[in-house]
């Protein structure tokens, strides 16, 4: 399979700049995300490692070679649109030979290769079932199948799984992710959806305003993040901002907002600026029946097997997740406070996160 | 706003296929209620009766008592927000809002307007915006001004499909808890569809869940989670999904006799804990939580953990089921109570 790189890709249409500068390294065999809100450029990158789009500098490798201006055809990768486009009036298995009939291969060849593909799919059992009689699942595992049978050095997924029912997302992330396992093809998958990439990536990228911010294992970049950007983009709900006014130190254990004191990990940094933020996940706050941070409830969301409760606090709304047997009232008075030490201080005026002995 | 009923409705398309069948539903005035279903279930088409823009085959549908079910749409006084927002594109954000109050079946002044329009913004934080052009605006910004086009009425119901569904997951999650909000202090009639779980235990006070065009339950949140009346509903809700393995894969003590199915959910399995041992097969950290999915008698098994869970693929590993949680269902796939 493939190792791809991209060095220095930037790429702008007209006045504006729809990647910037930017480098990557994607390993051989891995499920690689790139993740990021709309317009952040993801999908520029993915069209660019395809060759449906040219850079306007930098350059791509795959392996060894330069690929940065080949064409799409030249580039021996295969792409699923998020839109699955089959042919509806032919039956599963010409669907599946389709390309390869496009390349000229023997009649064996591409038998023994859309035999392959399809019981890898489990779909072998409907090859000849008209695609308009399938349900969308099998349709999405079709278009993957229409992928496999090249036997592409790697596979680009832009979005797959975007127009499915949310339960239905669910399963196919899990099949997406085995039948990865299953045949350790190099895999770039772009998508929005944090869950998503968290679920299926062992590296993602975290991409804003055509830039890569940070790319790391799902776990780093849940637990470190490097920005405020990042932090928030991770994670359902996004982890709160408290802002504070005061310039942290060297060595500062504690800080002060509206008059309550917070014990926070050993910082190893100094911010830049007064105004700064502290930054807790909801399930790193626990309620407390006094000597907390007080607010009024907002909203309670109940999710099954836990609660998200919003709170309406001096400083902004707070979310907390607590377990779902727990019975609050909207605008019932409530407290809170942090349960551990998983903080992190993002610096006011560069909005990356403060090294501390928990970050470290 | 006013409490709408459906009796026995039934729509059929192409003569043979019931998008509806015998549908009996109660909203009560200021409900926010929720219909759950995969796609082709028949969420759209109910809404779509109830609007008058789909002319069912048989039953009724009421609005406070009274029989609407051959009235025509204009007259029906109900609110759709639909899944891809439909904007005038030239006109102002004020203008957008503004526009369902200057029918000529409604009579109001334009300081009534004003101020109505005014309020609705400022609730879906959309002020500061109204004077620009909805061209101008962000796709949140672009459906908070659609779903405020029909807040600033007053209309028997508001009839919402899939509105937030287009939108990023991350603007989704904040919408959900500003909507519900606004629903509670208008005091808000609400039918709302969606394909997306946790839209539906968010938001509503009641859910239905919907399959095949029938109605199979109805309840609260809580009560759908905990009480599914059968195989089907209990796989609607819940995020892993639940398992539901036959009853002799764990040969548990005092299930009923008739028990052919276990339902458990993953958050019932308790890790490092226990008698029944598996293999580790995948760990899915997503945060908060971590899914593991285990290797039992050759059957998977979900299970959620709290937090970073420390374990390596193909490890054994012991679990715990939790007894108090277990659902039972019969060979017709129905729970057992």
């Amino acid at each position: 399979m493939a190792t791809i790189k991209i060095e220095n890709l930037q790429k702008s249409f007209a006045d504006f700049t729809a990647v910037k500068n930017s480098n990557l390294t994607i390993n051989n065999k891995e499920f690689f995300v790139l993740l990021g809100p709309s317009g952040c450029g993801k999908t520029t990158t993915l069209r660019m490692i395809a060759g449906l789009e040219l850079p306007t500098s930098g350059k791509i490798y795959l392996d060894q070679d330069e690929v940065s201006l080949l064409r799409a055809s030249e580039r021996d990768i295969a792409f699923v649109f998020q839109l699955f486009a089959l042919y509806p009036h032919m039956n599963v298995k010409n669907n599946l030979a389709f390309p390869l009939k496009m390349q000229k291969y023997s009649r064996a060849e591409i038998k023994e290769r859309v035999m392959e593909a399809a019981k890898l799919l489990r779909i072998d059992n409907i090859l000849d079932s008209k695609i308009s009689s399938l349900a969308g699942g099998d349709r999405q595992r079709v278009a993957l199948g229409r992928a496999l049978v090249r036997r592409p050095k790697a596979f680009l997924m832009d979005e797959p799984l975007g127009t499915l029912d949310a339960e239905f997302r669910e399963l196919m992330c899990l099949e997406l992710r085995k039948l990865h396992d299953d045949i350790g093809a190099t895999t770039v998958y772009v998508t929005h959806d944090q869950q998503e990439a968290m679920s299926m990536a062992d590296r993602i990228a975290v991409m804003n305003e055509g830039e890569v911010l940070q790319a790391d294992s799902p776990s780093i970049i849940y637990n470190k993040p490097k920005s405020k950007f990042v932090a928030s983009f991770i994670g359902s709900p996004a982890m709160n901002f408290i802002p504070f006014n005061q310039a942290v130190q060297k060595n500062q254990t504690e800080i002060t907002i509206e008059g309550t004191k917070i014990i926070i990990p050993k910082q190893l940094e100094e911010s830049t600026t007064q105004e700064n933020f502290l930054g807790i996940r909801p399930e790193n706050l626990k309620l407390v029946s006094n000597e907390g941070v007080a607010g009024n409830v907002f909203g309670i969301e109940y999710l099954g097997s836990r609660k998200i409760v919003t709170i309406e606090t001096k400083f902004g709304k707070i979310k907390v997740r607590i377990d779902s047997n727990v019975n609050l009232k909207i605008d019932e008075n409530v407290q809170f406070i942090p349960s551990n030490d998983n903080q992190i201080i993002f610096d006011g005026k560069t909005e990356k996160s403060l090294i501390s002995e928990f970050l470290n | 706003m006013s409490k709408v009923e459906l009796k026995n409705v039934t729509k059929i398309y192409d003569k043979t296929n019931k998008a509806i069948d015998d549908l009996s539903l109660t909203i009560n005035n200021g409900e926010f209620f929720i219909l759950l279903g995969p796609t082709g279930a028949g969420k759209t088409t109910t809404l779509r009766s109830i609007a008058g823009l789909e002319k069912i085959d048989n039953g009724q549908i009421l609005f406070d008592e009274q029989d609407y079910t051959s009235i025509q749409p204009a007259f029906r006084d109900t609110a759709f927000v639909f899944q891809q927002f439909s904007l005038y594109p030239h006109y102002k954000v004020f203008d957008n809002l503004a526009f369902p109050l200057k029918s000529r079946l409604r009579n109001f002044s334009k300081e009534d307007i004003k101020e109505k329009v005014e309020k609705i913004a400022e609730m879906l934080k959309i002020k500061s915006k109204l004077n620009n052009k909805a061209t101008e605006l962000s796709g949140g910004e672009m459906q908070r001004v659609a779903i405020g086009r029909a807040l600033v009425r007053e209309p028997n119901i508001y009839l919402m499909d899939e509105p937030l569904s287009s939108l990023d997951a991350k603007l989704r999650e904040t919408l959900r808890v500003e909507l519900k909000n606004i629903q509670r202090n208008l005091g808000a009639t609400i039918l709302y569809v969606t394909h997306d779980q946790a839209e539906a235990t968010t938001m509503a006070d009641r859910i239905g869940v919907l399959e095949e065009g029938k109605l199979v339950q109805v309840g609260t949140p809580e009560e759908i989670y905990n009480n599914p009346i059968s195989t089907y509903v209990a796989h609607r809700l819940g995020s892993p999904r639940i398992n539901i393995v036959n009853e002799d894969v764990l040969s548990l003590e005092n299930s009923p006799s008739n028990t052919k199915k276990l339902g458990i959910r993953p958050e019932n399995i308790k890790i490092n804990t226990g008698n029944f041992q598996g293999k580790i097969r995948t760990i899915e950290a997503l945060g908060a939580e971590t899914v593991i999915s285990i290797d039992y008698k050759q059957i998977e098994l979900l299970a959620l953990f709290q937090g970073i869970f420390k374990g390596t693929k193909g490890e054994n590993i012991n679990f715990d089921i939790n007894a108090n949680n277990i659902l039972y269902f019969n060979d017709k796939n129905e729970s057992i109570r």
